[in-house]
């Protein structure tokens, strides 16, 4: 599905992990839109991971960020500018919390996991587009990945689903202030996909049945699915569109109780 | 070896790249093969796929070896 979307734009993809990664979906929808990307990666472990990949999307920025860590992120912000200058759009797929925590009670969180929660799958949003919204002109864009947890309550998803609520809320805020300079903020809900981060939540695989066997669309969505309504929000085919918070979910969200002809499932 | 266990190896040789002939029964992926804790996590996932089985969290940290992730994916079928 080629196209020229994204021709002679430059986008920052942080948070991709591996060929299974939410970001990886976005980053091949954007690469295929003619987009020239650069990658961030935390650690050793992820950087010989994301170096082969942005390798496949002739991409040869691939830089190192701590998004806990404020010169962390001004040093990746500062070796932006030097290569490029300026900044077309941004994709934040960032998220952590405790994994201990993402099963059993939300009652039982600890405050430690909770500040950092909302640190690494909140604040950091706000950093980065702190950074980037100097870089950005009209017509900039930033997006990050959110989950119907925030919403509603979802088994196991506890302290995160706490932590996307305060995400969506910041889009919303973001998208104000970055508004009056053309620069739109947005979300994309997605639907359960089996990833490196979701290794870590509790009865995943129920999750992604429920979801296939009750969302309209009776399937679960996939990475390239978050690509597309991802190409159509950083680019301008969404120009008209900020702080929204966009369900790529098959159509979960909109539906009320268990389908009639869903079989039922007991936790495999 | 049974048709399990070339599947696991496969998996293995592809996802560490390291040469077959490493890839003993008491091989461990972090030790021997060269792993790293995401390796061992995304193995897992793959195993679950090519198997269409579910693969516990408290089980995954008992699978260290080549050789156990054969038993535990003989067990499940």
């Amino acid at each position: 599905m080629s196209n020229s979307l994204l021709a002679g734009k430059r986008g920052l993809i942080m948070g991709l992990a591996n060929d299974k990664s939410i970001a990886w979906g976005v980053a091949r929808a954007c690469a295929e839109a003619g987009a020239e990307l650069a990658f961030s990666y935390q650690g050793e472990a992820l950087k010989k991971r994301v170096g082969p990949l942005a390798g496949q999307l002739g991409s040869d920025v691939v830089i190192e960020c701590d998004v806990a860590d404020e010169a962390s992120i001004d040093g990746l912000f500062a070796e932006l500018r030097e290569r490029w200058g300026r900044l077309d759009f941004l994709v934040h797929a960032i998220g952590f919390s405790d994994k201990n925590e993402l099963r059993g009670r939300y009652v039982d969180t600890t405050r430690a996991n909770f500040a950092t929660s909302m640190d690494i799958s909140v604040y950091s949003f706000t950093a980065v587009v702190q950074r980037a919204e100097k870089m950005m002109g009209p017509g900039g864009a930033c997006l990050t990945l959110t989950y119907y947890g925030a919403e509603k309550v979802m088994p196991h998803y506890n302290v995160m689903g706490v932590a996307k609520a305060a995400l969506e809320a910041s889009v919303r805020y973001l998208a104000e202030d970055l508004g009056k300079d053309g620069i739109r903020v947005n979300a994309i809900s997605a639907g359960p996909i089996k990833t490196l981060a979701a290794s870590g939540i509790g009865d995943f695989r129920y999750i992604m049945k429920w979801n296939e066997y009750n969302s309209p669309l009776r399937r679960n969505v996939t990475i390239d699915d978050v690509g597309r309504s991802a190409l159509y929000l950083v680019s301008d085919l969404g120009s008209g569109v900020t702080g929204e918070t966009h369900h790529v979910d098959a159509g979960y969200h909109v539906v009320g109780m268990k389908a009639v002809d869903a079989p039922d499932i007991t936790k495999g | 070896m049974s048709d399990i266990a070339d599947r696991v190896k496969k998996i293995v040789v592809e996802h560490l790249g390291v040469e077959e002939d490493k890839v003993s029964d008491s091989a461990s992926f972090i030790d021997d093969l060269g792993a790293d804790s995401l390796d061992t996590v995304e193995l897992v996932m793959a195993f679950e796929e090519e198997f269409g089985i579910e693969i516990p969290d408290d089980a995954a940290e008992n699978i260290q070896t080549f050789g156990d992730a054969v038993k535990f994916i003989e067990d499940a079928q």
